[in-house]
């Protein structure tokens, strides 16, 4: 039978597997959204788990949220990326250096 | 044992891993936003083995139907060099593999099912046939957690303005005057005065 083990350890894989696409793909910044986007999947694998296997609602209502909040994130991260597309022409992160941080 | 549901977890399970490696090592960014819609539709068929049916339904209709085709049209619009993007991958791959290696087993460490096995956290009982999940999911959302949900419409007008305003281009094809720049002109704009003999008559 299925136990929040499995669940836990599919989430944990596409965690690792996110950060791992942070670490490879760190000139391109569609790519590093998609890769939060996924991470927040992983998480929220985690917490649709957690409240079947508690039967507490509480768990999707949280999950409704990150979905909002996440939706709102890249939204206005591509707004950010058409506009600095518009102005630098790349979408390479060693081009953003304007402000020498 | 193996069950029907143990097989359908598996498939979708693979279905998702899989998903996620093509997102971070595919070369064109299209394929890697298709790939990201497949490992949405997997995990929200993982969602509807866990119950959670409206949630699964939610991930399809806005992720894969809004947030992604957003993605997307992002991704065709600008025009993008590939190869000045990916130089570096295979420089940092051993070292985010190593990460993911140590990050992976620690997790797995915890999340086990040594700590989260069917000992531990018992299966639950299958929800009564009348139950609506759409409804519980509702009710909790009205009632006890009205105020964030307030906020999260907040969140949603902010994302709303803010993607409008950040990407707005006033028009140039208006000929409307500018009032600030009519206001602030001075003499020395707009007159020229030039020293010139005057002409003499034929």
């Amino acid at each position: 039978m299925l136990s929040l083990s499995h669940y836990l350890i599919i989430g944990a894989a596409l965690f690792c597997l996110s950060v791992a696409g942070i670490f490879i793909n760190r000139k391109n910044v569609i790519v590093l959204l998609m890769c939060i986007e996924l991470m927040l999947l992983a998480v929220n694998m985690n917490f649709i788990a957690f409240s079947h296997f508690n039967q507490d609602i509480a768990g999707q209502v949280f999950v409704f949220f990150i979905l909002t909040v996440a939706a709102a994130e890249s939204a206005i991260g591509l707004a950010i990326l058409v506009v600095l597309f518009r102005n630098r022409n790349s979408i390479n992160v060693e081009d953003l250096d304007a402000m020498k941080g | 044992m193996i069950t029907f549901e143990t097989i359908v977890f598996y498939v979708f399970a693979a279905m998702l891993i899989s998903a996620g490696v093509l997102v971070i090592t595919l070369r064109n960014p299209v394929h890697a936003v298709l790939s990201l819609v497949l490992a949405f539709f997997a995990s929200a068929g993982l969602w509807l083995l866990l119950e959670a049916e409206f949630l699964a339904i939610a991930l399809v209709l806005v992720y894969v139907g809004a947030v992604m085709v957003l993605f997307l049209f992002v991704v065709m619009m600008l025009d993008i060099n590939i190869a000045e993007v990916r130089e570096g991958f295979a420089r940092y791959l051993p070292i985010a593999a190593m990460f993911a290696v140590l990050m992976g087993v620690s997790l797995l460490l915890v999340v086990g099912p040594a700590h989260f096995g069917t000992a531990q956290v018992p299966i639950p009982p299958p929800v009564a046939s009348d139950v609506n999940n759409t409804e519980q999911l509702g009710l909790a959302m009205f009632t006890q957690y009205v105020l964030p949900l307030e906020i999260a419409s907040v969140v949603l007008l902010v994302a709303i303005i803010a993607a409008i305003a950040l990407t707005l281009r006033s028009t140039r094809q208006t000929k409307a005057p500018k009032p600030e720049s009519q206001v602030r002109v001075r003499r020395e704009d707009r007159i020229r005065l030039i020293k010139m003999d005057a002409e003499k008559g034929a």
